[in-house]
């Protein structure tokens, strides 16, 4: 669907070549108790490109896209080492406001959780929270707005009244995805978001990730191969905690370096 | 005499014990011949033992409940024509004297022959009735175990007939709790007709009076009763809705403090804790409420000016709120814990703060349960009974006024029944038409609450 030629926009590889990354973490390593799951791992998330993580179960991939926006903080006995910025910011120093870095950096689950809230109400959660509207005919245009970036505008405009959770599963999932970017984040994460849903509903998904892309730096963990190479830049491969290999999608997957990594694509393992 | 009857049933589980060997030994036997069996050996012992043992103590059960009523059957028949010649309630008044006296009760002296002869004559049949019944429930073990025994074979298929054995003893059991639950209520319907043939309806549930002293003698004056009920439903509501208003925000607040913010570790101490509240004898709180609680209510109160009874609906509604409060955290906290963690992800990764995702997803979603919760916990408090017979009085005033005395229903079921009554007077039937009320109220608000609870059940399972 996506060519490996229109992959760099012209604008963003020319930000590229002067502006820092949006994210950079460094020498990542995370323990769960005694058990370390991430270890030295280091990477940049940049605007307008989509970076996927691939690798076999295990391996740590939820764990450092959690790492990203300090959802880590609220696992018993989780500890999280080494230094991950967000515009040369430290996201872990003391004077992070945790709050404002989860608005600025939005999350969306493998498994569709909207709030048992009408589907107004879910997208309009965040913005509410934040203040972000000041009259209600600003919040519905926000509302419209993110529902329509998120293609699920024209399935629900004429319910917005009903359940989130009277969705179908493919509904739900854009349904989370237009309550993350209402809040207008820089960063979307998203672990695995078309794992729970038909292969029509994961296109749509898809497509509506390529758009996103444009505005927002995305992270994606997915264990489709297909996926990965259809949808992503750059590709980051996982194993057992360590960032084995990291480059241009269409390189990893043509002309991965290690062998661990051409196993794993082709299916050899994992 | 229970010695003698403990010896029969420790004959009959002997002999139980002696057919489970046999049986087993038989199925033994027969394996080692070579043979096979449909099950394994300890099925042919099961066979036979619940055969020799289950029938007789059956029967040993049916005839300890009905040989009294026989007894008295043959009693009656026999009675001298002086006895029997008496009114029916005369009569049942003789014939329980007549026990007394066998049993040792009452004195002999100064019985006329007439009764001495009938207590003699009870003492023998009671004699023979308990050999009779000890005479066929042996028998029963006895013919039990042989037909057991006569029934093992190789081709007895021993396992199925004990589990259909098995099934039978629980089937029995289920409708002796379910009858017993029908009985009750049955018995509170009739009864509270009878209250109702003889004081209008309209009266018990509208009157605004209520004092159930009736006459004992026709003759007497102004002792008419009263039976007007909406001051003992004020009260017991008022008390209520001050245990509630105790309860709830404590509870509540209890709940969220130990699903969502207390360690792991602490919430496993805390909360057993706070259940050991629910474990205290009410009667404790009753006393706690009476001797504590209501004389610090009225010091405040007289401090501050205000009049304050010295049994007030406060004290013994904010008793009965810190006994229920366990009922309303513990509840509460488990349907919270039951809202999925991926909830509570998806509101604190929009940088929603812990408490915004609390108020705004966590208890919303748990709303239904916690729901259910308070009212369990209400129905609980509308049929407490031993606090606000201690602690809220006797006075049945209809008021909003938690610093009044007010009484409730349950304080007046019991005042009504304790000490000499007569049975059938209006002022004890009204006792069984208060006690339907009480019970239709629980019932409907227990249906409520468990509706909800399954409806919160169905969305997250
Ligand atoms: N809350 C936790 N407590 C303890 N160990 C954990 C916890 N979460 C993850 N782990 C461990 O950390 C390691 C990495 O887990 P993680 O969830 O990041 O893997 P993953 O790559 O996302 O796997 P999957 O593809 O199955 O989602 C695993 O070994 C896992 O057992
Ligand atoms: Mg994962």
């Amino acid at each position: 669907m996506v060519s490996t030629m229109d992959m760099h926009l012209p604008a963003t590889s020319a930000e590229q070549a002067v502006a820092p990354p949006l994210m950079q973490a460094r020498g990542v390593n995370v323990y769960y108790g005694q058990k370390q799951a991430l270890r030295d791992v280091s990477l940049d998330i940049r605007r307008g490109e989509v970076l996927a993580l691939i690798g076999p179960s295990g391996c740590g991939k939820s764990t450092f896209l959690r790492c990203l926006n300090r959802m880590n903080d609220i696992v018993e006995g989780a500890r999280v080492e080494g230094d991950i910025r967000l515009e040369g910011q430290d996201i872990y120093a003391p004077e992070m406001d945790v709050v404002l870095l989860r608005a600025r950096v939005g999350m969306v689950a493998q498994k569709p959780n909207p709030f048992p809230k009408s589907i107004y109400d879910n997208v309009a959660y965040g913005p509410r929270i934040h203040g972000l509207t000041s009259s209600r005919a600003e919040l519905d245009a926000l509302v419209e707005r993110s529902l329509r970036d998120a293609a699920l505008w024209d399935e629900v405009k004429d319910r917005l009244r009903e359940p989130g959770t009277s969705l179908s599963g493919g509904q739900q999932q854009r349904l989370c995805i237009a309550r993350a970017i209402a809040v207008s984040p820089d960063v979307l994460l998203m672990d695995e978001p078309c794992s729970a849903i038909d292969p029509i509903a994961t296109e749509r998904i898809e497509m509506l990730i390529e758009q996103l892309r444009q505005r927002y730096a995305i992270v994606i963990v997915t264990h489709n191969m297909q996926q990965a190479a259809r949808i992503s830049q750059r590709t980051a491969f996982f194993h057992l905690g360590e960032l084995v290999e990291l480059g241009p999608t269409h390189e990893i997957f043509t002309a991965a370096r290690s062998e661990k990594a051409r196993d794993y694509i082709s299916g050899r393992f994992g | 005499m229970p010695m003698s009857a403990a010896l029969l049933v420790l004959a009959i589980l002997a002999l139980a014990a002696l057919g489970h060997w046999s049986g087993a030994r038989f199925a033994r036997r027969a394996r080692a011949a070579g043979q096979r069996l449909p099950a394994l050996p300890v099925y042919y012992g099961w066979y036979v033992a619940l055969w020799t043992g289950l029938p007789s103590l059956l029967l040993l059960v049916l005839w300890a409940a009905t040989q009294d009523w026989l007894v008295r059957q043959i009693l009656l028949a026999q009675l001298p024509p002086t006895l029997a010649a008496l009114p029916a309630d005369r009569l049942a008044l003789e014939l329980t004297h007549i026990r007394n006296i066998a049993y040792g009760l009452a004195p002999a002296q100064g019985a006329s022959p007439e009764v001495l002869a009938a207590v003699g004559e009870y003492l023998r049949l009671r004699g023979l009735a308990r050999m009779a019944g000890w005479g066929l429930a042996l028998s029963a073990a006895v013919g039990g175990l042989a037909f057991a025994a006569a029934q093992l074979s190789p081709r007895l298929r021993a396992r199925h007939a004990v589990e259909r054995l098995v099934l039978l003893v629980l089937l029995l059991c289920s409708v002796v709790a379910i009858l017993t639950t029908v009985g009750i209520v049955l018995s509170l319907i009739t009864e509270s007709l009878r209250f109702f043939a003889r004081v209008p309806a309209g009266e018990f549930f509208f009157g605004l009076t209520w004092s159930p002293q009736t006459a004992i003698r026709a003759e007497q004056v102004g002792a008419s009763g009263a039976f007007g009920a909406v001051p003992l439903f004020a009260g017991t509501l008022l008390i209520g809705v001050v245990a509630m208003l105790t309860c709830v925000p404590l509870g509540l607040m209890a709940a969220v403090w130990m699903s969502e913010y207390a360690p792991a570790r602490v919430r496993d101490i805390a909360k057993p804790a706070l259940e050991i509240l629910a474990g205290i004898p009410s009667v404790v709180y009753g006393f706690f409420a009476m001797l504590i609680v209501a004389p610090v209510v009225r010091d405040i109160g007289t401090a501050l000016g205000l009049e304050v009874a010295a049994q007030s609906a406060l004290a013994a509604g904010l008793v009965m709120g810190v006994m229920i409060i366990p009922n309303v955290s513990s509840l509460s906290d488990d349907v919270i814990r039951a809202v999925p963690m991926s909830l509570r992800e998806g509101s604190l990764s929009l940088g929603a703060t812990q408490a915004e995702t609390i108020t705004r997803v966590v208890l919303p979603a748990a709303l239904p349960g916690i729901v259910a919760a308070v009212i369990l916990a209400f129905s609980r408090a509308l049929g407490e009974t031993m606090i606000v017979v201690m602690a809220a009085g006797l006075a049945a005033n209809i008021t909003i006024n938690p610093l009044d005395a007010v009484t409730t229903v349950t304080v007046h079921i019991a005042m009504l029944l304790v000490g000499d009554q007569e049975f059938d007077s209006a002022k004890t039937l009204s006792a069984f038409a208060l006690g339907l009320v009480l019970f239709f109220a629980t019932l409907t608000l227990n249906l409520i609450a468990l509706h909800l609870a399954r409806r919160y059940r169905e969305r997250y399972d």
